[in-house]
């Protein structure tokens, strides 16, 4: 065991430097590193770890085998809970998970479990060999959606015996983690590598496929698929019903991001995809997908990017590591400033936000000190592009054609949170699609109930 | 892959393609659209649905050469595929309960037009098409709409071809002449939908259009197809493409439009390494 109270260091490129490239920011740990700070881990008996992980690693074991350096064991071990670890490590939200339950915490820096995972997974990328697929009799299962929790639940089924089909609507597979998280906090070549192993389980990916378009709900269970899990995310985007929120200039954070990610536009014009940044850039909103904006803006260019936020910087939401990020490469923020419209020239382009400034009031039902208006203190910040990241709600083109879900007044599904199972019989919902817009893990843990309770459901069927 | 079967050039710059996409098909309803993406590095392009066979597992598109994208689309052979074909979007339209109707085609409008069209007839009703185009060479589909109109006329911008003018001094004419038009649809440029809108406005007859906004996914996740309908702000992908032209600010549109006109240029002109673009290339 180590007396390190600190955790190992990551290297990172220089932001200086990374503000011009979507290279990834972090480096990971080499193995000397890596052994280095397995040793910090107590090995506990009753491992406090595991509580804090939604897909239930076998964190201790897996650690110890990397404090030997047996990496390729350390792989197996945590690809026997997890199938997307790679992305994990990188983007889990660790210290509110794993990392925050971890015993050496209380005195020191936890163990660095997700930097541990990062190291494996990669280790082990170009050399991992899947097992032969398994015989797929048990049944057949239809899943909607290929982000984090529709691949859990299929790679999950898989491995168990089932025929499994992901139904996606884009032409690339992932889902946010394709779509949303960018190149320089995750390599799109990973998101591939990670998808490609869940494929030799025997998943089958149809891209293209929007349900509810090309086939209802219902139609699936008539092609003899018994059980469909709905992952679809929470994709539809929310603006804040501004005047001149129409203007040319004005993006949500899905549009910006997507015509960045999956549609390359970071390389236009040698991909046709284009987008349009300006000099200044006001990104509205203080969570990672604000962070993910504001960063990704000034790598396109802008000679400043800012974070707008009607509240105080110790309530925004993001994760404290991307705050850091953001801030050693010169994002500004703008806190306690509410927009209230965005002007335009004669030909549509944004000019300029007015802005009020806010003061912290009496605390809200979420215990948070709301945020209130000071009169007539309106300012216009000069900016000529605006980009919302205020949230977004599950979209509703599957729930159209299948009105027997149940959803709730924020339009999410009504599901069981230990099975998944939703109001309609043979049909089970996790992720984003389900809690609104939250986490990887969080969409994985629920992938992964949802396809422990889909096994019973069709094995108690077919009794 | 999505294969095309059959090409055909209906005008200069202006092409048909029949692609093999049967499970698209299958769904196809007058109104839908689809999204293709020619290649690993090709834009999402939002088509019209202009026709489907569901027997022979294939749909129609017809695409006007506007841009680097479409250009590159029109390039593509029999024999061909798409690598991406996503469908069908939007909402249909309903084409019961008409009695009469007008269809009113700008230019390539006429390719959305024709599956509403011929839907309406299907359903019994009356209908009058005018082919609107800037010249002769240009008016596309005249023997379908034929075929199905009860009657038909032609106009042109510069009279090569039917009236000199405009497709609304036509339709100016009909609407003095009947005063039993149930509904008039309009499907063109922006600019065309926004005055067909506008007189049929003063008429007191309803009108549908179909916005051609700029799309990304097609699927409501991204919101860059925003317009507002009657003082809501609408997402054209899955709210329509069609709306009700009286509600429709056009002039927004007309701007959101424009949105990308320089960077279609740079594409056009293939160069690398976008101006201001900080990312280095290697
Ligand atoms: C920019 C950004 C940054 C983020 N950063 C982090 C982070 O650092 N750490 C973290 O833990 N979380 C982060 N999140 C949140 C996290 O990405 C999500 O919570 C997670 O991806 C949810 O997974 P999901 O499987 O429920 O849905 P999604 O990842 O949204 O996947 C849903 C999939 O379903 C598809 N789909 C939708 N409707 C249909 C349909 N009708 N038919 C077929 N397919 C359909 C969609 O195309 C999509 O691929 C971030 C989110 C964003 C937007
Ligand atoms: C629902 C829907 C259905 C459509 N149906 C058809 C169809 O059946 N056949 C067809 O040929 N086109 C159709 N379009 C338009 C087609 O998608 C655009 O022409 C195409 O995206 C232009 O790409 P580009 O790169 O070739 O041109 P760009 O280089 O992007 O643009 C060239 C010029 O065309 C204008 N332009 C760009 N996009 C559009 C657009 N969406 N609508 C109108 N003008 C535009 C630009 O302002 C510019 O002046 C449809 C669009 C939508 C949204
Ligand atoms: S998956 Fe996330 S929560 Fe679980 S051990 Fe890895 S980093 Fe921690
Ligand atoms: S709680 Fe911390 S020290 Fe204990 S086993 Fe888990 S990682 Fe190791
Ligand atoms: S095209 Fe993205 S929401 Fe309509």
């Amino acid at each position: 065991m180590s007396k390190e109270t600190k955790k190992t260091k990551m290297p990172e490129q220089n932001p200086k430097e990374r503000i011009s490239n979507f290279d990834e920011v972090t480096l990971g740990y080499s193995a000397e590193d890596a052994i280095n700070e397995a040793k910090r881990c107590l090995q506990c008996k009753n491992p406090l770890c595991m509580q804090g992980c939604p897909v239930e690693i076998d964190i201790p074991d897996f650690i110890a085998l990397v404090a030997e350096g047996k990496f390729a064991e350390a792989a197996q071990k945590i690809k026997e809970k997890n199938n997307l670890p790679a992305i994990c490590g990188r983007v889990c939200p660790q210290e509110e998970q794993c990392e925050q339950k971890c015993i050496v915490g209380i005195k020191n820096e936890p163990v660095a479990i997700g930097r541990l995972e990062r190291f494996v997974a990669d280790y082990v990328r170009d050399t991992e060999v899947i097992e032969g697929v398994m015989k797929q009799e048990k049944g057949k299962v239809a899943i909607v959606g290929a982000g984090p929790a529709g691949l859990t639940a299929a790679a999950d089924l898989a491995k168990v015996g089932y025929q499994v089909t992901i139904f996606e609507a884009f032409h690339e597979a992932g889902g946010v983690l394709t779509y949303g998280i960018p190149e320089f906090r995750l390599p799109k070549e990973i998101v591939k590598d990670e998808v490609d192993k869940i494929k030799q389980l025997g998943v089958e990916i149809k891209l293209n496929h929007v349900i509810g378009k090309i086939k209802r709900v219902d139609e699936l269970f008539e092609d003899g698929y018994d059980a469909v899990f709905v992952g679809t995310g929470a994709g539809l985007p929310r603006f804040l019903g501004l005047e001149g929120e129409n203007l040319n200039g004005v993006y949500s954070a899905n549009e910006f991001l997507t015509r960045v990610n999956l549609m390359k536009a970071y390389r236009f014009p040698e991909y046709k995809t284009p987008v349009y940044v300006g000099k200044r850039v006001a990104v509205i909103g203080a969570g990672n997908v604000a962070m993910d904006a504001a960063r990704t803006a000034l790598r396109l260019g802008a000679e400043e990017s800012m974070i707008v936020y009607r509240r105080a910087r110790e309530q925004m939401p993001a994760r404290a590591e991307e705050i850091h990020h953001a801030e050693a490469e010169g994002i500004k923020f703008k806190l306690l400033n509410n927009p209230t419209k965005i002007l335009g020239d004669e030909n549509g382009f944004v000019t300029g936000m007015e802005c009020i400034k806010m003061e912290l009031g009496e605390p809200d039902d979420s215990g948070r000190r709301r945020p209130v208006p000071i009169e007539d203190s309106e300012w216009i910040m000069d900016v000529d592009t605006v980009i919302m990241a205020i949230g977004q709600s599950p979209n509703p083109i599957l729930l159209k054609d299948s009105p027997e879900i149940e959803t709730t007044d924020w339009g999410t599904i009504l599901a069981d949170d230990r099975t998944g199972k939703t109001s309609k019989e043979g049909v089970f919902a996790g992720g984003d699609t389900v809690t609104g817009a939250a986490t990887v893990i969080q969409a994985m843990g629920a992938g992964k109930r949802a396809a422990r309770a889909i096994d019973e459901y069709i094995q108690g069927s077919n009794k | 892959m999505y294969k095309i079967i059959a090409k055909k050039e209906l005008a200069p710059k202006i092409v048909k393609f029949k692609v093999l996409a049967p499970k698209v098909a299958i769904k196809a309803k007058p109104g839908h659209f689809l999204i293709v993406r020619v290649d690993e590095q090709a834009e999402r392009i939002p088509l019209t649905i202009a026709d489907y066979n569901r027997k022979e597992g294939n749909v129609t598109i017809i695409v006007q050469e506007v841009g680097y994208s479409s250009k590159e689309i029109c390039a593509l052979e029999e024999g061909d595929s798409f690598l991406d074909l996503v469908g069908p979007l939007g909402e249909h339209i309903e084409t019961e309960n008409y009695n009469k109707v007008v269809c009113v085609a700008g230019g390539l409008g006429a390719a959305p037009l024709y599956p509403k069209a011929k839907s309406l007839v299907g359903e019994g009703t009356d209908i009058i098409s005018i082919l609107g185009a800037r010249t002769e060479e240009l008016v596309i589909l005249e023997d379908d709409f034929d075929e199905i109109s009860n009657q038909l006329y032609i106009s042109t911008d510069d009279g090569s071809k039917g009236h000199q003018g405009f497709v609304t001094d036509v339709l100016k004419d009909i609407l003095e002449d009947n005063d039993d038009i149930d509904l008039v649809i309009a499907i063109g440029p922006m600019i065309m939908m926004k005055f067909v809108s506008e007189l049929t406005k003063e008429y007191g007859v309803n009108t549908m259009v179909s916005l051609n906004s700029l799309m990304v996914d097609g699927t409501g996740m991204c919101g860059g197809c925003r317009v507002t309908v009657g003082g809501e702000t609408k997402f054209a992908c899955v709210d329509g493409p069609a709306f009700d032209g009286h509600l429709v600010d056009f002039d927004e549109q007309l701007r959101r439009q424009k949105f990308y006109n320089e960077h279609e240029k740079l594409a056009d002109g293939h160069s690398i390494g976008g101006e201001g673009c900080r990312v280095k290339r290697n």
